[in-house]
């Protein structure tokens, strides 16, 4: 791509590849850049969650507020939007949650590897949201989960080609969930590093690039939380068709 | 990878050699991170958060119950105010009477002195004044007697007193 204008070399993929640590060739097993951003996510998470939160106190200190606040919000979010029997899910949205929040942030450090704006690590979120949603729509509703499909306030003539119309747009669902997510991280940080990039290749004007991939940066920011919020309520979404599959 | 930009792809994201690897890893990424939160943070901050509510109900209901006492502190206060007023008039009252009795009693004997000492004066003045009259009707007849002799007329006593007793009483 980009090293066919000579002199001017701007690589912005490169940052996306995955390496394995300790070199040589990389099997399902080895430990890569992958292994080492999810890591840090885990730990990441966790030292908030746990660490931020380890004085348990009354009156509580800002680690302790933002790690109630995170609680707080999912939980409210999995209650008003899924609904109240919604709840019992509440651990693995908050996981979801907090995996796709941290990857996203750790992967705005200059350098750093961002394990979210790759397709296969989305779509097996994405993919993981929509069998696990689907079989427990059917486990809990049997068959009456098909009436998602059947919208029984349309017109009769209406309803097969609506139907059609739900489940084109049903499956639809785990593409567009997870490229929305690895789409988004992505093309933020590809254009983050041309302008960087322009930065350097442009000498003194140097600082008009700088200034731009700071308000990128700023902008990422926002996408990056923005964008674990919309995973997290679309999960949120289908699990209440998972549950009330009634329109 | 380095053939990446060689095999004009471009996308290490579509770079299928990666993606068992990068699969793994999330699998047991997610793994991990669901034990901890669900086994170790989320009940941790569930606990402090209902630690709080709980703490916040029982301060609120301790609040009230601190609100009641210091109401019935002050209902016993104005009670108890109220009360020693009505003692104090009550007291009042009392001694008002009281002196008023004393008051009665003294006033009666006074009046009962004065009454007293009154006609004693009274009698003295009537004494005073019979034994003035008395002396004047003497007067009156040794006068009349010696004007009498005194022109040459012989008066008996008795007549001439009877005399001068009725002009006195036609006088007084």
């Amino acid at each position: 791509m980009a090293n066919e204008s000579s002199g001017f070399e701007i690589r912005p993929m490169d940052q996306f590849e995955v390496k394995a640590l300790f070199g040589g060739d990389i099997s399902w097993y080895t430990p890569t850049n992958v292994t080492l951003w999810m890591a840090l996510t885990v730990v990441a998470a966790s030292v908030l969650m746990i660490y931020g939160a380890r004085g348990r106190a009354l009156v509580p200190t800002r680690a302790q507020s933002a790690a109630e606040m995170a609680y707080g919000f999912i939980y409210k979010m999995v209650e008003d939007v899924a609904g109240h029997d919604a709840v019992r899910f509440f651990p693995h949205i908050f996981t979801l949650f907090m995996f796709v929040l941290f990857a996203n942030l750790l992967g705005l450090i200059p350098f750093a590897f961002t394990t979210t704006s790759h397709i296969a690590v989305t779509a097996v979120l994405a993919l993981t949201v929509f069998l696990s949603v689907t079989a427990l729509g059917f486990i809990l509703n049997g068959t009456k989960f098909l009436g998602l499909f059947w919208v029984s306030s349309a017109p009769l003539a209406l309803r097969p080609i609506l139907a059609l119309i739900e489940l084109i747009s049903y499956f639809a669902r785990p593409i567009s969930h997870s490229i929305r997510l690895a789409g988004a991280m992505m093309a933020g940080h590809a254009v983050a590093k041309v302008f960087a990039g322009f930065a350097s290749a442009l000498g003194a004007a140097f600082f008009v690039p700088v200034l731009a991939v700071t308000a990128l940066y700023a902008l990422e920011l926002l996408v990056a939380v923005i964008q674990a919020y919309v995973f997290t309520i679309l999960t949120c979404v289908y699990l209440r068709d998972a549950l009330h599959p009634s329109h | 990878m380095a053939d990446d930009a060689a095999n004009g792809v471009g996308m290490p994201q579509l770079d299928l050699s990666t993606f068992s690897n990068q699969i793994f890893w999330l699998i047991v990424t997610l793994f991990v991170l669901y034990y901890v939160m669900s086994r170790v943070a989320l009940p941790r901050v569930a606990a402090v958060l209902a630690d709080r509510r709980g703490t916040i109900t029982s301060d609120i209901s301790a609040a009230e119950e601190f609100k009641l006492k210091a109401q019935a502190a002050e209902e016993a206060y104005h009670k108890a105010k109220a009360d020693a007023r009505a003692e104090a008039n009550r007291i009042v009252e009392a001694a008002k009477a009281e002196m008023q009795a004393q008051l009665d009693v003294q006033i009666a004997k006074a009046d009962a002195e004065i009454s007293a000492r009154t006609a004693e004066s009274e009698r003295r003045i009537r004494e005073i004044r019979d034994s003035a009259m008395e002396m004047v009707s003497e007067v009156s007849k040794e006068a009349t007697k010696d004007i009498l002799e005194a022109f040459g007329a012989k008066a008996d006593a008795r007549s001439v007193n009877a005399a001068v007793s009725a002009r006195l009483k036609e006088g007084a």
